[in-house]
């Protein structure tokens, strides 16, 4: 059965190594918490164009410890509120990497595909399966697939509706 | 094969007598902390859940610690927002003005071996300090944590770091710290526990482990763990039958051990980009400096504070430098002026900020114009951690000092003379 909900596929926007939380979402927008204002700053530490040229649906591929930083979840939000539903990366900052599922990111880790891939690649994305298609190199990759738990976040739309759906399944019982 | 000291913690918590790296478990949590970066959003995310309570009120504090005291109106009404959920739920609240979440914390005594700690701030793995196992996490998972009590933890490899040799004259826990980021990189400790150890450690107050304790985040770890020695126990006025102490097994699996000697070690810098960019402090002296700061959790205690004071007893902070200091808790303030510490570094020239995470990250206090230096104790060094264009050194305090008497980075070994000077 295809898992839909799990199948991303667009258009890549790469950074390098060592993005860090502060180049994600810098300090000085950390009291905004509304999703239009996140959005309008993301990547404002490393490409103050990117709020105006990423489109939603793009997938944000990145090197090595992406996150690096403050736990600040506003970065991910930021991300998440640009439309984009994907981050491949070598590796990724342990906080980063929770939180991004948490409010139902995908984070990928595939150096591989990194390796290879180019800002403005098409790319699909199959979370289930665990592979990645470069449409424009026509190449598959492999990762290893998150958690069942996990993956549930990604179909439900991060945490908070999962635990919504825990807490109802408990009252139920 | 036995086990090492997170494994060990872990492994009690799900009642299992071995657990391995890689497992993932979930875990009771024991305490839990929230600041006023990520509380908006943990509080968003909580609304959103209308049959949601606070799983254990009496174990969650909530600490208005960045943006402190409130420092633009929209910082006020998250204030505000934070003062009336904790008051709604019963949760604890420490206000503006007493400083930063985990030193705060530690100094009121709410950390203790073997418990599972966990907070918005990422570097919440400082509380390893006192042989708990303390970790960072973001405002949803927090959500979660407030209603259930419960967080899942992938076990992780464990890296053991020995520290031993002696530190010389004007070099202090600070410099050790870099020197430990600068071998392990940004990234190379990923979802890793760093278990410090070594004699090195009997020489060092419990602040002056936290302050390499926190710098461990930088290298991306999970929790940072020092031992449980007698001198915490005294520090935490109890004794070692009443805590729950986890030591490592003998033959306990770690990925990695690795020994330094700090016999001979120059004051570190890292300069700007990365705090694991440290070198020894001649490869950037000179470096003309515009700010000098003394903040943030690893670097605002009252020795820190004390060791500026130091340098800059009978001396004067340089006219084109800014130095500023943010010290971590208000306790740090009121010691220093107790001892005299704070009439020093006032005497000099230096500004004194409330407690809080002020310049660590341009949080409205210290912030750099673009082209501009700052020397900094601070955690992070980023580009633009401080505002955009500015470059950012992080140093110890004596370096740090240093480098504000005289306007670039200097030295601080050379403003040190007799046997009189206390590290």
């Amino acid at each position: 059965m295809t898992d839909n909900q799990c199948i991303f596929s667009g258009r890549v926007w790469k950074f390098g190594d060592n993005i860090s939380t502060d180049h994600i979402l810098p300090s000085r927008f950390m009291t905004q918490v509304e999703p239009h204002e996140l959005a309008m700053n993301c990547m404002a530490g490393c490409d103050p164009e990117f709020s105006r040229k990423v489109q939603p649906g793009d997938v944000l591929v990145a090197g090595d410890n992406i996150g690096y930083g403050s736990s600040r979840e506003q970065a991910p939000q930021a991300l998440k509120h640009s439309g984009i539903r994907v981050v491949i990366a070598k590796s990724f900052a342990r906080i980063f990497y929770r939180n991004c599922f948490n409010i139902g990111i995908s984070a990928i880790v595939c150096p591989a595909y990194v390796q290879e891939a180019c800002e403005g690649d098409l790319v699909e994305v199959n979370l289930t399966e665990g592979v990645i298609l470069n449409k424009s190199l026509s190449k598959t990759y492999h990762f290893t697939k998150p958690p069942e738990f996990m993956l549930d976040y990604i179909r439900l739309g991060g945490l908070i509706p999962y635990l919504e759906k825990q807490m109802n399944k408990e009252c139920k019982d | 094969m036995g086990l090492t000291v997170t494994e060990k913690i872990l492994a009690d918590r799900v009642k299992k007598n071995v657990v391995k790296p890689g497992e993932i478990v979930e875990v009771p949590v024991d305490v839990a902390f929230i600041h006023d970066n990520n509380g908006p959003i943990a509080l968003q995310q909580f609304a959103k859940l209308p049959q949601a309570k606070v799983w254990a009120p009496e174990k969650v504090y909530f600490v208005l610690d960045h943006h402190s005291p409130s420092t633009t109106f929209r910082a006020a009404q998250h204030h505000r927002n934070i003062r009336d959920f904790a008051k709604q739920f019963g949760c604890h609240i420490i206000d503006v003005g007493r400083g930063v979440s985990h030193p705060v914390l530690a100094e009121e005594g709410i950390p203790r071996p073997g418990k599972i700690i966990v907070g918005t701030d990422s570097h919440t793995v400082g509380l390893g300090a006192f042989g708990c196992l303390a970790t960072g996490i973001g405002s949803t998972e927090m959500t979660a944590v407030l209603t259930t009590g419960r967080i899942w933890m992938r076990v992780p490899e464990t890296v053991k770091v020995i520290l031993k040799g002696k530190l010389s004259m004007g070099v202090c826990a600070k410099d050790v710290a870099l020197l430990v980021l600068k071998h392990f990189g940004p990234s190379f400790l990923n979802y890793m526990t760093i278990e410090f150890d070594g004699p090195l450690l009997q020489d060092l107050s419990i602040e002056e482990r936290m302050t390499i304790t926190i710098m461990g985040l930088e290298m991306g770890v999970k929790n940072a763990l020092m031992p449980v020695d007698n001198k915490l126990i005294h520090k935490l006025h109890t004794s070692r039958e009443k805590e729950s102490i986890y030591t490592a097994d003998p033959d306990a699996n770690y990925a990695s051990t690795i020994h330094f000697d700090v016999s001979g070690l120059a004051p570190m810098v890292a300069t700007p980009g990365l705090p694991t960019n440290g070198i020894q402090i001649e490869g950037v002296e000179g470096t003309e400096i515009h700010q000098a700061t003394l903040g943030s959790c690893s670097g605002a205690f009252y020795h820190d504070l004390k060791q500026a004071a130091g340098i800059l007893k009978d001396r004067k902070v340089n006219p084109k430098v800014r130095f500023i200091i943010v010290p971590n808790t208000s306790h740090v303030i009121s010691e220093a002026a107790h001892t005299g510490v704070l009439q020093t570094l006032l005497d000099a020239g230096a500004i004194i900020s409330s407690p809080s995470c002020g310049t660590c990250a341009g949080y409205e206090v210290g912030c750099l114009a673009p082209g501009e230096v700052c020397i900094s104790t601070t955690t992070r060094n980023m580009d633009g951690r401080m505002g955009a264009g500015g470059k950012i050194y992080l140093a110890s305090a004596l370096t740090v000092a240093a480098s504000a008497v005289a306007g670039y980075i200097t030295d601080p070994r050379q403003y040190l003379g007799g046997d009189s000077f206390d590290r």
